[in-house]
């Protein structure tokens, strides 16, 4: 495997006689950052579901590199809001080494402030998770990731559902860990917003349709093939913006 | 003065009073569980079927903790083969599973006149069976329950609030899972002389919830419940020997008590809140 993290190799996975993911090649490298784009039901979060080995292969192998500590960050739309947690439990309840005591030790507590100042999210952390802002909710989770100091990174939608300015905030950071050295693995659907930011690009419908930097992925060839809709791609400071060309402009009522 | 310590003086009421208030903490702190995982129709369909297990148990002359608790190992897997094997929902199996199970412990006990009063003691709680076997039963289920939680804190707590991730992060979930499930098992077990089948899912259940409308910690939550329960169990015994009511429904009557109590608290709180809310983002 060399220094490869994750190596997918002739990957299908389905339910009966369904395949949601066919014939998956795919290789994650240390320190890349890299979102799947596709549409819904295109299989992007059964990909992640197979790298951490929550459903198996039927055919072909995913291969982790030996030790590889893989954290997951799921969509905040999952998480139950009414449980009872307050931002401080979240965290400590990812540490889970060899100490077996519910109350957290000194130095567990003062990694736990350490990741929350880290985050911009000093002085929360007995707030309960319901009690914060949709940015910081999406924060505290990313915290509880990445307390156990994760060699790769996954995350299910991790802008959704909120807005531009938390967007840029959360696309800011995550650029900021990547280059401290932790390997991104997202999806997304927000193609202008996130993905033509990102170094890397895979564009899914089942099967890989496109790969590499966004310049060459997001072209209206491979997004017909990706999302079955003309789209054309127009460039904006160097990057590209996706327009959606089968939309009609409503018509007046008069 | 006198009339209130009298029932003291005899020991089947100092037993009762142990195990009920031991059988209250015990099904708070587990209780906290079940009612964070949905699963109090569980809690529920467990008691009726581990009933089923003790008439059955008690006309050939088994011990009943050995005989139900292999009843409701049974049950258990029943309703997950059930589950596997057609297009059935859980809820559902589990309905159809424990409730047949306690309809056949009904009629085992009507058709073959087994003992009546364990059998009424067993559907609604009572202290006068209560022996010091029990007493110990309890106590040393409670005392295994107390380390489960305690060692294994985090991966519950983890397994409980985002079993997903937390599979991801190195929890084994299934085997915690089954552990819950061992210890919730056991529980209904050893309480169910005193609470009684049809009123078990109210002791799980109250205090975890009385418990959630006054906190937003889990830690807090799990400790609150827990002396709810115990609190619940002690006074409702001491109610039920005064006003001669059986056990099982005063304890669970107490707890409505505090439940109410909680709600009117927990509904200003909750509005205090939602107007706390409209400071954040």
């Amino acid at each position: 495997m060399s220094d490869t993290l994750v190596r997918f190799e002739d990957v299908s996975f389905g339910y009966g006689h369904h395949l949601v993911v066919e014939k998956i090649n795919l290789t994650v490298e240390p320190g890349c950052f890299m979102g799947i784009v596709g549409p819904s039901g295109s299989g992007k979060t059964t990909l992640l579901r197979l790298l951490v080995g929550a459903v198996r292969p039927v055919r072909g192998t995913v291969q982790l590199r030996s030790g590889l500590r893989v954290a997951y960050v799921p969509q905040v739309e999952t998480v139950n809001w009414d449980f009872p947690v307050t931002v401080g439990e979240v965290l400590a309840m990812a540490l889970l080494g060899k100490r077996r005591l519910p109350w957290r030790s000194a130095a567990e507590g003062r990694a736990i402030e350490a990741m929350l100042d880290r985050l911009g999210l000093a002085g929360l952390a007995s707030r309960h998770i319901r009690a914060l802002s949709g940015g910081q909710q999406q924060r505290v989770f990313l915290a509880r990731a990445l307390i156990g100091s994760p060699d790769l990174l996954l995350m299910d939608e991790p802008t959704s559902g909120v807005d531009v300015r938390t967007r840029h905030e959360i696309l800011h950071l995550l650029d900021e860990l990547n280059a401290e050295g932790t390997a991104m693995l997202l999806t997304t659907h927000d193609l202008n917003g996130i993905a033509a930011h990102l170094p890397q690009l895979v564009c899914m419908n089942r099967r890989i349709i496109g790969q590499g930097p966004p310049a060459s992925v997001l072209t209206p060839a491979v997004l017909e093939a990706t999302y079955g809709a003309r789209m054309d791609v127009l460039s904006h400071a160097g990057m590209p913006v996706v327009v959606d060309i089968d939309l009609q402009r409503p018509r007046r009522v008069s | 003065m006198n009339t209130l310590w009298e029932p003291f003086s005899f020991t089947f009421f100092r037993n009762g009073l142990v195990v009920a208030t031991l059988a209250g903490a015990l099904c708070g702190l587990i209780g906290t569980y079940v009612v964070l995982r949905s699963m109090s129709f569980i809690g529920h369909g467990l008691s009726h079927a581990i009933f089923g297990g003790f008439v059955a148990s008690s006309l050939v002359g088994v011990n009943y903790l050995l005989g139900a608790g292999l009843w409701g190992l049974a049950s258990a897997l029943a309703i997950g083969a059930v589950t596997r094997r057609r297009p059935i929902g859980s809820d559902a199996a589990i309905g159809v599973i424990t409730t047949a199970s306690f309809a056949l412990g009904l009629v085992l006990g009507d058709v073959f006149r087994g003992p009546r009063e364990s059998f009424d003691a067993a559907l609604f709680g009572s202290i006068l069976g209560v022996s010091g076997r029990d007493v110990a039963s309890v106590a040393g289920v409670s005392a295994a329950a107390i380390v489960v939680v305690f060692l294994a804190y985090r991966r519950l707590l983890f397994a409980t609030f985002d079993p997903d991730v937390a599979a991801v992060s190195g929890v084994h979930t299934a085997r915690v899972d089954a552990l819950l499930m061992v210890v919730l098992a056991t529980s209904i077990l050893v309480t169910l002389k005193v609470v009684g089948v049809t009123l078990l899912a109210a002791t799980l259940v109250i205090p975890a919830t009385v418990a959630r409308m006054l906190t937003n910690s889990f830690s807090q939550m799990l400790w609150l419940a827990t002396g709810i329960g115990a609190f619940c169990g002690f006074v409702g015994m001491i109610l039920s020997y005064h006003l001669n009511w059986k056990s099982g429904p005063t304890i669970v009557l107490v707890g409505t008590v505090l439940f109410c109590f909680a709600l009117t608290v927990g509904g200003r709180r909750g509005r205090s809140q939602v107007a706390h809310l409209g400071h954040v983002g």
